[in-house]
């Protein structure tokens, strides 16, 4: 699967960030290649977030580069990663809890009228196709997003991010705070997606999560990549030792992270 | 409720569908005007019937001109979570500047009473206020520095250089032209001016509710029902024509009217000329203001802006909002709306003085809380945020109408500022 000669859509090469002295992110390389939903996992605090939030433009790495259908991108902003066809729905989800659907769908890319007014009804009618598509039963389009229920303002996020025919679409613990008809919906949605050929970085702390629905896996801890594989090599407990031992089972491709010292036999759990 | 059908399906939320909701108004509006109405019938009956003359409430329409211009800026400033401190300064040292290029600089070059001296200045004022508010805006947004500190320290940089513009020397008196943006006699536009003006709003009222209802029925969206639009459009035009027809009731002082009688070469006849008043130009100013801002809030890209700011800052970030600039130019808006109430102040005093503005930040900021504005940032109207000035200021001149002292008055003020507050809060809580 890796090697199928594909251009990857997006590959992160040797991507590297420190907040004050600590290195969130350490020499890190992942890729993507269209139609593929990666899992990156790995504990909280172990640079996920930063990874992908060097991705969508929120950060600027100290090194590294990042490379878009095999061509070097330079990706400072948000708007430049949004250029790119990368849109990412957060963890926090970033929504402006004052303002309606279709003001928070397109926030930064506002519908104007020929008059450089915006075209708040232009904005709406589209926000219901979008809508109705994600979540039929959406009504309230006229009230601020703080009045919406949790899987409501998640249909807000994600429909803002597959609205501008996104690419590559990255979604930070997209099921973090649904009940379990909602995360089947995401679910369902991640796999309708894929088959639209958009390559999708899920990311998560739950491997269930991402067994069911990843291609790939790519575990982080203490910011440097443990390792990559493709779900068919690994086992679950395999990944789960990536995670809390960082140790590298012989299905993965092992990253700079992966711990070299081999123990004699150390067992995950159970 | 025997109402006729609503033309669509009712808005699902609401359960009953109240005359209230049917006519989409504004619930923390309606309760604001009237507190107003409670504040005016309440000091007419108290002072004799005083307060509620066409003559009280012209003035209380030319006093409460100026800061309402600035309590428009305002709310944009702390919607996005800031808080400007320095608009009583600024307007201070641009009524100086004012000043000063009027009497002394300008006269040197075109002569005292040039055509030209009134606009000029203004322009200077508006370059002096924008270019004050960019700046502070500039520290704020790229420098990091909080906004609290910044106008902080510009309420004394700017009040100091109000006072260094003529070593605390007071200017007067002004061009007889820029006086008319003061109100008084000179910038009363007169009855016909009145009237046009009203029936120009009546007019754009009809139009901007029959094109919105034109344009969300195209796109099959659910509009108000049809009677609701029409009592809408009856209430707002009947507003507007009373508020003409108060200001056209106000004659002009008996001399004034002599004056001007002879001046037009009119016979003054034996029981004197009724001669009104009309609408004031700072008031006009003040309305067009409020009208510009809320399509700046409301309609524009910028305004959207400064609400998602208010929000959630990460999130507008993260949306590709460049939220720096966005903030600079708020607090640019801000100095220049300053730059207007300067020239009113100023032109309203008939004279510069250093002091001039001393305390407005206070009552700029009560005029936006009081209207509804929230501390936290993103949430705020215009409208709220002058009808605020507005009961400020009926507050303040009715005390004076009933003789109560000025600490007392100040007392007064402070105290209905926390209550406003904290009924606003309790609706609030109420409606979440």
């Amino acid at each position: 699967m890796q090697a199928n000669g594909t251009t990857p859509l997006v590959e992160m090469r040797n991507i590297s960030i420190a907040f004050g002295g600590i290195k969130a992110v350490d020499d890190v390389s992942i890729d993507l290649r269209p139609g593929e939903v990666v899992g990156l996992l790995g504990h909280n605090g172990a640079g996920k977030s930063t990874l992908i939030k060097i991705l969508s433009g929120a950060y600027k790495p100290d090194a590294g580069e990042i490379y878009v259908n095999g061509e070097r991108a330079d990706i400072s902003t948000p708007r430049d990663a949004k250029r790119y066809g990368i849109e990412t729905i957060y963890q926090t989800l970033a929504l402006a809890d004052n303002i309606d659907a279709a003001g928070n769908i397109f926030l930064g890319r506002e519908v104007l009228t020929p008059y450089g007014t915006l075209d708040d009804a232009a904005m709406e009618a589209e926000t219901r196709k979008v809508m109705a598509r994600l979540n039929p039963h959406f009504r309230r389009f006229k009230e601020p997003v703080k009045a919406l229920s949790g899987g409501q303002r998640q249909s807000v996020a994600i429909a803002r991010a597959i609205y501008f025919n996104a690419r590559v679409l990255i979604m930070d613990e997209p099921t973090a705070a649904l009940g379990p008809a909602e995360t089947q919906q995401v679910a369902d949605l991640v796999l309708q997606l894929k088959k639209e050929g958009i390559g999708i970085f899920l990311i998560s702390h739950d491997i269930h999560d991402v067994f069911g629905l990843a291609d790939r896996v790519s575990v982080m801890k203490n910011g440097k990549l443990v390792g990559s594989a493709s779900v068919q090599d690994v086992t679950q407990d395999e990944v789960l030792g990536m995670i809390i031992l960082g140790k590298c089972p012989p299905g993965a491709t092992p990253g700079p992270g992966a711990d070299r010292t081999s123990h004699p036999e150390e067992r995950s759990g159970s | 409720m025997n109402a006729p059908v609503a033309t669509t399906a009712p808005p699902p939320s609401t359960a009953s569908g109240s005359l209230l909701s049917k006519l989409e108004i504004d619930v923390r509006m309606l309760g604001m005007l009237a507190a107003l109405a409670v504040i005016w019938i309440g000091f007419d009956l108290l002072s004799g019937g005083v307060f509620l003359t066409p003559r009280n409430l012209w003035n209380l329409s030319v006093q409460t001109a100026s800061v309402a211009i600035m309590a428009t800026g305002m709310v944009l400033v702390i919607v996005t979570r800031n808080i400007d401190l320095s608009v009583g300064a600024i307007l201070g040292v641009v009524g100086m500047i004012v000043g000063v290029a009027q009497v002394q600089w300008l006269p040197a070059y075109l002569g005292l009473e040039h055509p030209l001296t009134a606009p000029l200045v203004v322009l200077l004022a508006l370059l002096v206020g924008g270019s004050i508010g960019l700046f502070q805006g500039w520290l704020i947004a790229y420098l990091g520095i909080p906004s609290f500190i910044v106008t902080l320290g510009g309420l004394l940089v700017w009040r100091g250089a109000a006072w260094w513009v003529t070593a605390g020397q007071t200017v007067a008196p002004m061009d007889g032209r820029f006086k008319a943006f003061g109100g008084g006699v000179e910038g009363a536009l007169g009855a016909t001016a009145t009237w046009i003006i009203a029936a120009v709003a009546c007019g754009l009222i009809v139009v901007g509710l029959g094109l919105s209802r034109r344009r969300r029925l195209s796109f099959g969206f659910p509009v108000r029902p049809g009677w609701a639009d029409a009592v809408i459009a009856i209430v707002a035009c009947g507003a507007v024509l009373s508020a003409a027809a108060i200001a056209n009731a106000y004659p002009l002082p008996v001399g004034t009217a002599r004056n001007w009688a002879e001046a037009n070469g009119i016979p003054w006849p034996e029981g004197g000329l009724f001669i009104p008043h009309g609408v004031a130009l700072p008031v006009l100013i003040a309305v067009m203001v409020g009208l510009a801002m809320t399509f700046i809030a409301t309609r524009r890209r910028f305004g959207r802006y400064v609400f998602a700011i208010g929000g959630n800052p990460e999130a507008a970030e993260l949306s590709g909002i460049n939220t720096r600039w966005a903030l600079m130019k708020v607090f640019g808006l801000m100095g220049l709306l300053c730059g207007i109430s300067a020239c009113i102040s100023t032109a309203r005093l008939n004279a510069a003085t250093n002091a001039a503005g001393t305390l407005d930040e206070l009552y700029v900021i009560a005029s936006a809380v009081i209207g509804g504005t929230s501390l936290a940032g993103g949430i705020g109207t215009i409208a709220g945020a002058m009808l605020g000035a507005l009961v400020m200021q009926s507050l303040q001149s009715g005390m004076v109408l009933l003789g109560v002292d000025t600490p007392l008055q100040n007392i007064v003020v402070g105290a209905v500022l926390v209550l406003a507050v904290w009924v606003d809060g309790l609706y609030r809580r109420r409606i979440k």
